[in-house]
């Protein structure tokens, strides 16, 4: 099948670039994976720089003026401004800064030197969001999937239901029930519950399951006696659940 | 012939991270050349107050993408330091067999993608798949061998799922180490063939003395811990890592700065090889002679070939880890504890070089204290000193602006700078 290449463009903001890198894995299908993208702006693999892109992968979260700016710049070119992992789509681990105060932070770090930042923020908290990719960091295999729907113009999706039905088709021993308070039964799913599967607790990197029971969820957590501060600390971990935590728990 | 000249690089390409290359010259007279990092900072020292010990880890590998089994690694063997826990053999060689996944990946990433394109005159390795097929399929062999360990070893080979405090979370399935083995005995004509390939390429003549900074422990390679050494002869204990490193700011850059014996020093593959190149397993030592390369080189663009060295080491390494994996019972992973107060340092070599993560807890085990000194903060000094002389010694040669600016971007790459990392 012939299809017209996606004229794509990766930026990253206030992040560890883990998202972007994992474009480059899964080496044995990279070379069919680069066949649908016509790569017009991609600056830790690409010295050329070109400012005709359709479609804009955003990592990072934001915590400065500049990043605001460029990030409006990018949304006036973008057909498809794509907020591209968990630290785009709710702010991640970054948000854990906003929990104090921006002076006194600059203070511990950098003395007396001017530092620019500002409490962080999610993209949408700045610019219309077409599609989010959540995940710290994003699954590439879902990246594919979903480029290849962008590709064929198909509709895109990610699955609505939690990471616990992911972790129970591997028939992994529940964390609960080794005494541990797991996110997964109100994550969202699509990652193949790589956390549970290595034997420790999803701390929510892809936001909250569409199909979601969060009073059965805290009744679980209060039944078993688990720890409530351990539990503030994993729905706070990404910045993906506050909300949810702040009325409910 | 007096001559004018500027270089302003904004957001320097094929680098991790937002950095920038300033160089001014008036009259034939070199004004100013500078590194300066731009990149916006993310405050994970703070972020790290309050929060309970076992959880640091999953927090502290986010720093950084590419490097996230270092950090990972760090914070555990601080935590397990500060709180006197001594993980089971397994979780050891498991935790090395990961880092040598991570440093292969890494390397792979760096050579072949970041690097091989100055060399070959391409923007990208885009072009390189058409040109040189072979060669880039070396490449992805080589990374996809890197990721697949990291993955077998730790669940995911970014932002590890299965190192934790204590040991590790869940044992490597034997199975899939059959499989890596397998990998191993593959992936040597892709080895070959980088080798091949950099041996054609003409590495630029320049050479800055300084100081050449790693760990070492007397009968390995270096890894995970051990004690901090010096070329200029300075040894101090892992937790003097501040002496090792006086940390300081500089107003153009933020990213830190770090100096030992001089004003600048280095770290990274180059710095492991040039204080503990006898250790290296003996393929990787054969293929340092071939390249002429041996200790204590001063020029930075032989970083890159330490670095191929280094894979070659690794690779060597990974099987008999792997063989002595497999021979082993794999049920004692980790090591029970009870969260107390501690303080102490966990350094490992990175990919990039050494990396210091420092932790403090209170009677909990919740973080109290933290400070992270990244390897790329520990070259900062250095590159920024390399422009300056790159660029003179250019001047001084006659050489057109535009091939100083390429020989100061490939000075730079060869550092294999690490920017959110050291921006942390």
């Amino acid at each position: 099948m012939n299809i017209a290449k996606l004229k794509i463009a990766s930026f990253d903001f206030t992040c560890c670039e883990g998202c972007q890198l994992q474009l480059a894995n899964r080496e044995s299908t990279l070379s069919d994976f680069l066949e649908l993208l016509d790569i017009r702006n991609f600056r830790e693999i690409l010295s050329e720089k070109h400012d005709d892109y359709d479609i804009a992968l955003i990592e990072g979260s934001i915590s400065r003026q500049d990043e605001v700016e460029r990030l409006l710049k990018i949304r006036e070119q973008a057909k498809v401004l794509v907020a591209f992992g968990t630290c785009a789509c709710f702010g991640g681990i970054n948000s854990l800064k906003n929990r104090f105060r921006m002076d006194e932070t600059v203070r511990e770090i950098y003395g007396d030197m001017a530092i620019e930042t500002l409490p962080v923020k999610k993209i949408s908290d700045v610019v219309k969001v077409d599609l989010s990719i959540p995940g710290c960091p994003v699954a590439k295999e879902e990246v594919e999937r979903i480029i290849v729907s962008l590709a064929t113009s198909s509709l895109v999706t990610l699955p609505k239901y939690p990471v616990c039905v992911e972790c129970k088709q591997q028939l992994n021993t529940c964390l609960f029930d080794l005494g541990e308070i797991c996110l997964g039964p109100i994550t969202r799913a699509g990652c193949n519950a790589v956390c549970p599967t290595g034997k420790t607790a999803c701390l929510g990197c892809r936001g909250p399951a569409e199909e979601l029971n969060m009073p059965a969820f805290l009744e679980l957590v209060r039944e078993r006696k688990l720890s409530h501060s351990d539990l503030q600390e994993k729905l706070a971990f990404y910045n993906a659940f506050e909300p949810v935590a702040t009325d409910e728990t | 012939m007096k001559r004018d000249f500027a270089l302003d690089i904004r957001h320097l390409t094929r680098v991790e991270g937002h950095a920038n290359i300033q160089i001014t010259v008036r009259d034939g007279q070199l004004v100013d050349a500078r590194w300066a990092i731009v990149e916006t900072p993310r405050f994970f020292e703070v972020m790290l107050k309050g929060m309970s010990a076992e959880r640091v880890p999953f927090l502290t590998s986010r720093i950084c993408g590419i490097c996230s089994i270092s950090h990972s690694l760090a914070s555990i063997r601080a935590v397990e330091r500060a709180m006197v826990i001594v993980p089971p053999v397994v979780a050891e060689k498991t935790r090395l067999l990961a880092m040598h996944g991570e440093t292969l990946q890494s390397h792979a990433l760096h050579l072949f993608f970041l690097v091989a394109p100055d060399f070959a005159g391409t923007s990208s390795v885009l072009p390189l798949m058409q040109s040189h097929p072979d060669l880039v399929r070396a490449g992805l062999q080589l990374k996809e061998l890197g990721n697949e360990i990291s993955t077998i070893t730790t669940g995911r080979c970014t932002h590890p799922v299965s190192l934790v405090v204590g040991g590790i979370s869940k044992a490597p399935d034997k199975q899939r180490l059959f499989h890596l083995r397998t990998m191993i005995q593959e992936s040597k004509p892709a080895l070959e063939a980088a080798c091949t390939f950099f041996q054609s390429l003409i590495i630029p003549d320049f050479s800055r003395e300084t100081e050449f900074i790693s760990l070492s422990n007397g009968s390995t390679y270096p890894a995970i811990g051990g004690q901090l050494l010096s070329t200029d002869g300075v040894i101090r204990n892992e937790n003097d890592y501040l002496l090792m490193t006086n940390e300081y700011t500089r107003d153009f850059s933020t990213s830190k700065f770090t100096r030992l014996s001089r004003e600048s020093s280095v770290a990274g593959a180059l710095a492991r090889f040039n204080n503990n190149a006898h250790l290296l397993r003996p393929g990787a030592r054969e293929v340092a002679t071939s390249f002429g390369l041996q200790p204590i080189c001063h020029n930075p663009f032989m970083n890159n070939i330490a670095q191929l060295v280094e894979c070659v080491h690794i690779i060597e390494d990974a099987e008999e880890l792997i063989n002595s994996l497999l021979n082993m019972e794999l049920s004692e992973i980790k090591t029970a504890y009870t969260p107390k107060a501690g303080a102490a340092t966990g350094a490992v070599e990175a990919p990039r070089g050494i990396l210091y993560h420092h932790i403090e807890t209170d009677d909990e085990g919740k973080v109290v204290k933290a400070d992270c000194i990244i390897p790329t903060t520990q070259n900062n000094g250095n590159i920024h000193d390399d422009l300056r002389a790159i660029a003179a010694q250019g001047l001084e040669e006659g050489k057109e602006d535009q091939e100083i600016k390429k020989l100061c971007e490939m000075v730079v790459r060869s550092y294999d700078p690490c920017i959110s990392c050291s921006v942390h």
